[in-house]
Parts: structure tokens; sequence; C-alpha cells
């Protein structure tokens, strides 16, 4: 009964072409704005977890303030001094590397040009513990950073937009009200996800950070890697003891400051990415909706239409039922030729505006499965109501229509 | 038979292939009821060629809607080869027009934008039949109409009398034993009338099809053996036409 159904439906599609289109076309913008979604949903997913992964995955940042998410506190929590850096070298075991690191944004001479750059003080331990590389020049000697000379390394930024065609080593930078010597260059680490360039930055040794421009011998945070991923928890526990013991923290009381390590930002941001990607498919889903409730309406415009058809198919001995399974099908074949059109659409549209917006494109089979499916059920559901009502049209009244 | 859930009897040697007892059709209540048809009795035997006339509302598209299973009369008895078909469900009805019933419209009713060949085949795709077999019953029928060049032609790249044709085509393509036909020269002119009629009586004597005809017209009336006058929802004649044979 159902092939013979099939042959029905199938006929009816291709007998009208344009109504078939037109009904399939909601379906179609629906499945693919929701193709499109989901798959940039997952490319950025996927490329903020190798972003992360770039900055050092088995990295631990030291910073101000109690919980993270408790905001304001961060602001009066008290800094981190060098004591705590030797403190951390001494007693800290199994740690790879330790850079202080703190930061502000400065103006940024270079002969004529002038910008607005993140001005970092560190120690050359932050090439080991953030992946750093220099792809010109060096890094800062011991001596340099104990002196704190005015030397620097440049991003590839200030490399490239204030240097144009000119040698960088040795030239020299303007860093507010100091100048400094350029010894090195950073490799380029690309576009960070939510605006800003991560190469616009010039780099000096941390004293010399903080004896011209910081006015502080503070550090921000302090950046610590592990020998292994795996020890990551234990040296987690032994930085948190250390601290604590340091700043006299009681049993009870709430540590004044925060050990993150990059799996947790890594986790807080695709969560985020995955709340926006949940945002933004609903609202794709409401125009798939919108896209079921037109097949609905030309459906039961297209029974009204059909009434004397369905009157010829109930005298000519079909059942109601076979009527019924007839316009199903219909509804359903619509809907998942939509679905199909739509994949397909979506795929290329994500495919051409993933390299646009500088996330990978990320092929996800089991959203084309349930996309598929989905169109196809909204078929069912919404074919039901007309689907019905052909049935139960009287053949007398059925033939009798003009 | 046994698409009737076996209350379908085998045909009887004798007795009539359709009977109606007592047959009454009312709409409506009281005061402003109707009797469409007010107590009917009337025998059908196969083979018979009949023409039903009367004014319109004089009850003879009710009674051939009834007769076709399309409607079903508010009281008295339909035997359709000895089986009261007012019992049955709108399911089991179907399945009598599928089987046993043809259809011919005024208005010829095909599928628009589907070939000759295709509309042939929509009552044996209900049937099950399969594709091969379909085809060549659809050509078939198309030839004994006359239309086997045109089965890939559409209804409207067809005639008025084409159409027609091949709505008869449709009918018979099944082997029913009854053919209802309702006002199927209508909407053609005279000439093509009696091509119309001329099939329908061929197709009654060489392959004793059985004959339903509902018109207007004497001359279309002439076709057949006998002839039932209705008015006011009761029979008020009934003739035999002579050169009728043993009907």
């Amino acid at each position: 009964m159902f092939a013979n159904t099939l042959i029905m439906a199938v006929r009816e599609i291709r007998r009208n072409v344009l109504r078939s289109g037109l009904t399939v076309l909601g379906i179609i913008i629906g499945v693919a704005a929701v193709i499109i979604i989901v798959t940039l949903g997952a490319g950025t997913t996927q490329q903020v977890g190798s972003e992360i992964s770039k900055m050092g995955s088995n990295m631990l940042t030291l910073m101000p303030g109690g919980d993270m998410r408790m905001g304001g506190a961060a602001m009066q929590a008290p800094l981190f001094g060098m004591g705590d850096v030797e403190a951390l070298q001494r007693e800290l075991v199994g740690v790879a590397a330790i850079a202080p690191y703190t930061q502000r944004s400065a103006q940024v001479v270079i002969g004529n040009e002038n910008r607005r750059a993140t001005v970092v003080g560190t120690t050359s331990d932050i090439s080991v513990v953030r992946n750093w590389k220099v792809t010109e020049g060096r890094l800062f000697t011991l001596s340099e950073e104990r002196a704190g000379k005015t030397v620097c390394i440049i991003g590839a930024t200030i490399r490239k937009e204030m240097l144009e065609g000119q040698e960088p080593l040795g030239a020299t930078v303007r860093v507010g009200k100091i100048s400094c010597e350029i010894i090195g260059v950073l490799e380029a680490k690309g576009q960070v996800m939510f605006g800003g360039d991560q190469d616009l930055l010039v780099v000096l040794p941390l004293r010399t950070y903080q004896r011209r421009l910081g006015g502080s011998d503070k550090t921000a945070q302090i950046f610590m890697s592990g020998d292994t991923q795996d020890s990551l928890a234990d040296l987690k526990a032994q930085v948190i003891q250390i601290m604590r013991q340091r700043r006299r923290i009681a049993e009870d009381e709430r540590s004044d400051f925060n050990v993150m390590d990059m799996t947790e930002v890594s986790n807080v941001m695709q969560s985020t990415i995955g709340v926006m990607t949940t945002f933004l498919s609903a609202i794709a889903a409401v125009s798939l909706l919108v896209g079921g409730i037109g097949i609905m309406n030309i459906m039961l415009v297209s029974v009204t239409e059909r009434t004397r058809e369905i009157g010829i198919r109930l005298a000519i001995g079909a059942t109601g039922r076979e009527v019924m399974l007839q316009f199903l099908v219909e509804a359903a074949l619509l809907s998942a030729f939509g679905g199909l059109v739509g994949i397909t659409l979506g795929l290329g549209g994500a495919a051409g505006i993933a390299p646009a917006i500088n996330v990978p494109f990320v092929f996800k089979p089991l959203t084309l499965v349930q996309a598929f499916a989905f169109s196809a059920a909204v078929g069912v559901v919404f074919g039901f109501m007309p689907a019905r009502r052909a049935a139960r049209l009287n053949p007398i009244e059925a033939l009798r229509h003009e | 038979m046994n698409v009737m859930n076996g209350g379908m009897q085998r045909e009887p040697a004798t007795g009539p292939l359709v009977a109606f007892e007592q047959v009454y059709k009312i709409y409506g209540h009281g005061e402003s009821e109707v009797r469409a048809l007010d107590g009917i009795d009337l025998q059908i035997n196969a083979g018979e060629f009949v023409a039903v006339m009367g004014p319109s509302g004089s009850g003879k598209s009710t009674s051939m809607n009834i007769l076709g299973c399309l409607d079903k009369p508010t009281a008295g008895r339909y035997l359709f080869k000895g089986t009261d078909v007012t019992s049955l469900n709108s399911e089991q009805l179907a399945m009598l027009r599928r089987h046993y019933l043809g259809f011919v419209f005024q208005g010829f009713n095909l599928l628009a934008r589907t070939t000759a060949l295709e509309n042939l085949e929509i009552p044996l795709i209900y049937q099950r039949i399969e594709k091969a077999k379909r085809r060549a019953m659809a050509r078939e029928a198309l030839r004994v109409v006359g239309l086997e060049a045109r089965e890939n032609h559409t209804p409207a790249e067809l005639s008025g009398g084409q159409q027609q044709r091949v709505a008869i085509a449709r009918a018979i393509v099944t082997n029913p034993s009854l053919l209802l036909a309702d006002e199927p020269t209508g909407n053609l002119d005279s000439a093509r009338s009696h091509e119309i009629m001329q099939l329908l009586t061929t197709l009654n004597r060489e392959r004793g099809l059985t004959v339903v005809l509902v018109t207007h017209e004497d001359d279309i009336a002439a076709y057949a053996q006998r002839r039932i006058d209705f008015r006011d929802g009761k029979i008020v004649r009934e003739t035999r036409a002579s050169r009728a044979g043993a009907a």
C-alpha cells in the first residue's frame, strides 16, 4: 500500500512543480539557516579550542581576586610581588617555567608611526609558558632582565605595520616615556576571537616595565607551566597551598587569589559559544517552524484546490485512509526534499562564510541527519491536518466541486 | 471477494446484480423534510443497459450515488450481488467501488496534467496491480476505446469526446461488474454523443458489461434496453425497448 501511495504522491508533486517548489521554500530556508549556524558554531568552538592550546595547554595562571565570577573583588585583591615569584620558584615541584606577567596599554611610537598597543612586562620564561617564539633576533638575557635594560621584543603587527621594509633589530621604539631598542620580533599569533590583535604588542623585561612604566614592583599575573599535562592538578594544589601560606589565609577563609588552568578557560569559552549557538539555532528553528506552517498552508489550500481530484480518487475506489496517506506522504516528501536542498545550501553557505569570518569549516554528519529527520517530521506533523481534511471529504460533494 | 470480509456471497447464478428494496433517502426533518427517494424498489440484472431519466430533483442522481456506493440510503436495503451494502462501512464501500464499479461523469473528471495512460493506471494502482501488468491493462483499455495512439496525451491535449473515451477506459480497465454513467454525453455535441453511446452499447453487447446511464435526452436513452423514469423520488414509469433481448 505504501509503495502505491508513494507513486501517487510523487506523481502529484511532479504534476505541479511550481506549487511544490513554493511549498518547500520555507523548509529550505529554515534548514539552511540551522545548518549554517550550527556548522559555524562548531567551527568557532573548535577555533577557540585550538587558540587556547596555542596559548599553552598545560599552563596555570595565578591571578588576584577570589572566585573569577565575583567580578569587582578582583580589583581590590593584592597583586603579586617578586617575593611571591621567588617563593614559587623555590618551592614548586614539577614546574617547567614561571613567568610573572603584567600589562597595560600605551602609546607606541616608531619614527612617524604612532599606535596604541599592549605593553607587557615579563621574563623570557614566557616563551616556555605561553609558546611565544621569536622569528627574528632573540629573547631577553638574564642580565638584561636583572638590570632592567631598555630593550624590547615587538609583536608581528608592529613589525609589519610600523616598521615596513625596515630592519627591526636595533631600531628604537618609544613606549610611553621611555625609549628602547628592539632585540627580537615575535611570531604572529593571529586575530583573537573577540576582536583585538594579539600581535599588536611590545614586550619589556619585567623590571624595566616595573621601574619605568608600571611604577610599582608588583605583577598582575604569574604564569606557570607544568612538566607534564598530568601534573597540572597537583601543581595547582601546590600553588594554592604556597600562596595561602604566604598570605596567611586562615583555614576557613576564601583565597584572595585565583589559580586558573587553561582547560577551565577553554570550558568557559566553549560553553559561552555553546549557549550562543543554541540561541541562534533556536531562532533558526523558528524559521523552520514557519516553513512547516507554510507547508500546512499550501497543503490546506491544495486540499481545496484538489477537492475534485480527491472525489475522483474516492469514486475510483481509494479509501479515506489512502487519500490521507497520500497527502501525508506528499507533505513528508516535499519537506524531506526541502531538507536535502536546505542541507546542501546550508553547507555551501557555511563553507563560504567560514573563511570570511576566520573560522574553520567543521562538518558534522549528525547535524545533517537531525536536520533531515526534523524537516521530514515537520512535513508529517503539518501535513496531518490537511491530509485528514482531504480524507474526510464526501465523495459526492467533492465530485461536484468546481 | 475476500475484500468484503466474507460478507459477500458468491455471485448467484440467478437473481439481480443490484436491487433496491424500499429504499428511502430523506434530507432534513419535519416541515423541511425532503424525500429524495421515496420507497424505491428496483432490480437490475447483469448484462442490462438501463437508462435512468427524470427532471432534476427527481431522485435519479441520488439513486445513482447509492448504486455507486458513494451514498447510503436513509432506510431500506441495497443489495449488491445479493449482499446488503447498507451495513458496510466506508472502507468496505471503497473496496466495492474499487473492484466492482466503474464511473463515467458528465465532466470527464480525468486528472489534469496526467497522461491518458497514467489516468487509467490510477484505479489499478489502488488495486495493487504491479507495474508491467498495470501498463498492459491500461493499454488494452485504451485500445478498446480506440485511443491507443493517445496514451501520452494529457486531458488538455485531447478533445471532449476523446477525454470521455479515456474516462470510459478508466472505468472499464478494472473489469467492473457495473458501469455507472452520469450524463456522459452532457458536455458533448451530438455527433460525439452518439459515438460515446455506440461505445457504451458495444461494451454492453460484446463484453456483457452492465450499464446504468442517467440522461435527459430521449435519443440518448434510446440506446438502452430499459428505461426508468423518476419523478419526486418515485419510479413513475418503466419501459423496455422492443429490441431488448432476454433482459
